[in-house]
């Protein structure tokens, strides 16, 4: 019966080390402020530079699941999460309408470029972009999409119907990955492709590339390829429970309310300190 | 090519140099896999052993729901978990989404239907023979329990190294319900679905090394169990 001896002490430690840790858990997860934001956010390095300087500040501990825009907003409309950090304005608006949030506050912006192969088959460089599109549709260039109804694929859809396209869902030049950035990039240098990325991202991909990626950017300042970020609380009207002062803490504390206008000062200064490769990932725009 | 070796250097550099972010990730690992297996092994032996050596009324349907749910994808089990403890399910109050017992759950979900289909398996497989000579020995009814307990002591060994594959390796029930967060919730397996997001791809290798040296390690302590 040893076996079975030592099966059960086994069973039994397991069994008190979760009634311990469940209890250390409790008492540690009283000034936690819970965020849903999008990847761009997380994998450019942006929340892990800022998290300890919020927690100087307020005492509270960022936490973030990065997740693409719409899972970011559906976590919120649960009451998951006490603040979304997220760049889907059109969407945002909507969500406020609906009464998810409150106090919708624009902080910072990137834009998105149009990147393809360095050849440039579809002879796309210097053209606004609703040309660059027609000029991808009309030579059936490889067009690879996140097709995940994160930020930038809102973005996506809505400039071709801004440039009177269709969105080519079913063609066979149109590739839909359904995955992050990075590896919708990866999709697209590997098969020759245009794609759409926000620059942020493409900064990232480029020195990760040792600086010479195969894709170049191709399109850029645009007006239509603005990317704006933005900080939505979650409305406590919706979910009672959410740590609605906190979270606009941290809206104040990353924009700049007047009350707070030194420490906010210092943030925007942050945001433009942060950088990769030297070059600018984010704008602050906080009014 | 090139990400394989690198991959395999920096594993080992993780390991030597003790990289903090890797150890919080080691640490969630192991305390969701002890727990998804106490869980799991508790409620699933016994049912398990019910199921294979009892004969019942519908015994064949029971098994082929266990069976069934063998497939189920962890995708899945992810989102029905996270439905639950959403705040806005009926489990929310509990407060467990994002949090290392709300993923448990859902792993001892995942890993329960392995605990009892093998051990059924195990005690049925073995059963007509040592029951016919233990009973013509004179083994009463006790006496025959204990002893086909006893016997399928290494079928429930195999099941519980199977579940434990399935649970330590598993990466959509961490990611719906733990949200990967960091130096909480992010564990291996979500973060190399994290490094190669991020398109580090020789870090997401790196962390792979780790994941199957934790697994060697934890083998190497069980067949010290099957040498007793």
């Amino acid at each position: 019966m040893n076996f079975f001896k030592a099966f059960a002490v086994t069973v039994c430690v397991a069994a008190c080390c979760l009634l311990y840790f469940s209890v250390s858990a409790d008492a540690a997860d009283e000034k936690v402020l819970m965020m849903a934001t999008t990847t761009s956010t997380d994998s450019t390095g942006l929340l892990q530079y800022l998290a300890p300087k919020f927690k100087e500040v307020s005492g509270f501990e960022l936490k973030w699941t990065a997740v693409g825009t719409g899972k970011a907003l559906e976590y919120g409309k649960n009451c998951d999460v006490d603040v979304v950090l997220v760049h889907a304005p059109k969407a945002e608006k909507e969500y406020i309408e609906k009464g998810y949030g409150l106090n919708r506050r624009e902080i910072m912006y990137n834009d998105f470029v149009l990147i393809g192969p360095a050849a440039d088959t579809a002879g796309v460089k210097g053209k606004n972009v609703a040309d660059a599109l027609k000029a991808v549709s009309q030579q059936k260039a490889v067009f690879v999409s996140r097709g995940d109804d994160s930020g930038t694929h809102k973005k996506e859809i809505e400039i071709w119907k801004a440039v009177g396209l269709a969105v080519p869902d079913k063609e066979s030049w149109y590739v839909q990955t359904g995955q992050g950035m990075i590896p919708t990039i990866a999709v697209a240098a590997e098969r020759n492709g245009y794609t759409l990325t926000d620059r942020a991202t493409y900064i990232k991909y480029e020195s990760d590339a040792g600086g010479n990626p195969p894709l170049k950017i191709l399109v850029e300042g645009d007006p239509t390829l603005l990317n704006q970020y933005s900080v939505i609380a979650v409305n406590p009207k919706n979910c009672p429970k959410v740590k609605y002062e906190a979270a606009m803490k941290f809206s104040d504390w990353i924009a700049s309310a007047e009350v707070q206008q030194l420490i906010s000062a210092e943030v925007q200064q942050l945001i433009k300190d942060f950088k990769i490769l030297g070059k600018q990932l984010f704008t602050p725009n906080a009014k | 090519m090139e990400y394989l070796l690198d991959g395999f250097l920096k594993a080992i550099q993780l390991l030597i140099y003790g990289d903090e972010e890797t150890f919080s990730a080691v640490i969630a690992t192991l305390e969701l896999s002890a727990y998804a297996m106490a869980a799991s092994l508790s409620i699933g032996i016994p049912l398990g052993f019910l199921l294979g050596y009892f004969d019942f009324r519908g015994k064949k349907q029971v098994r082929l729901v266990v069976d069934t749910l063998l497939a189920i994808p962890t995708v899945f089990i992810g989102l029905v978990v996270y439905s639950f403890l959403s705040y806005r399910g009926p489990l929310g109050h509990w407060g467990l989404l994002f949090t290392i017992p709300g993923v448990a759950i859902g792993q001892t979900l995942l890993a329960l239907p392995i605990v009892i289909a093998l051990t059924a398996m195990a005690v049925e497989t073995m059963d007509s023979q040592l029951r016919v000579t233990l009973m013509s020995l004179g083994a009463d009814r006790r006496q025959l329990f204990i002893s086909t307990l006893r016997e399928v002591r290494y079928g429930i060994l195999t099941a519980a190294m199977t579940a434990f594959g399935r649970v330590l390796t598993e990466v959509g029930i961490s990611m719906m319900v733990g949200g990967n967060i960091k130096w909480h919730t992010r564990t291996i397996t979500s973060a190399i679905a994290l490094e190669t997001n991020k398109g580090m791809f020789a870090m997401g290798m790196a962390l792979g090394f780790v994941l199957i040296t934790i697994a060697f390690l934890v083998n190497i302590s069980v067949s010290f169990f099957r040498k007793r």
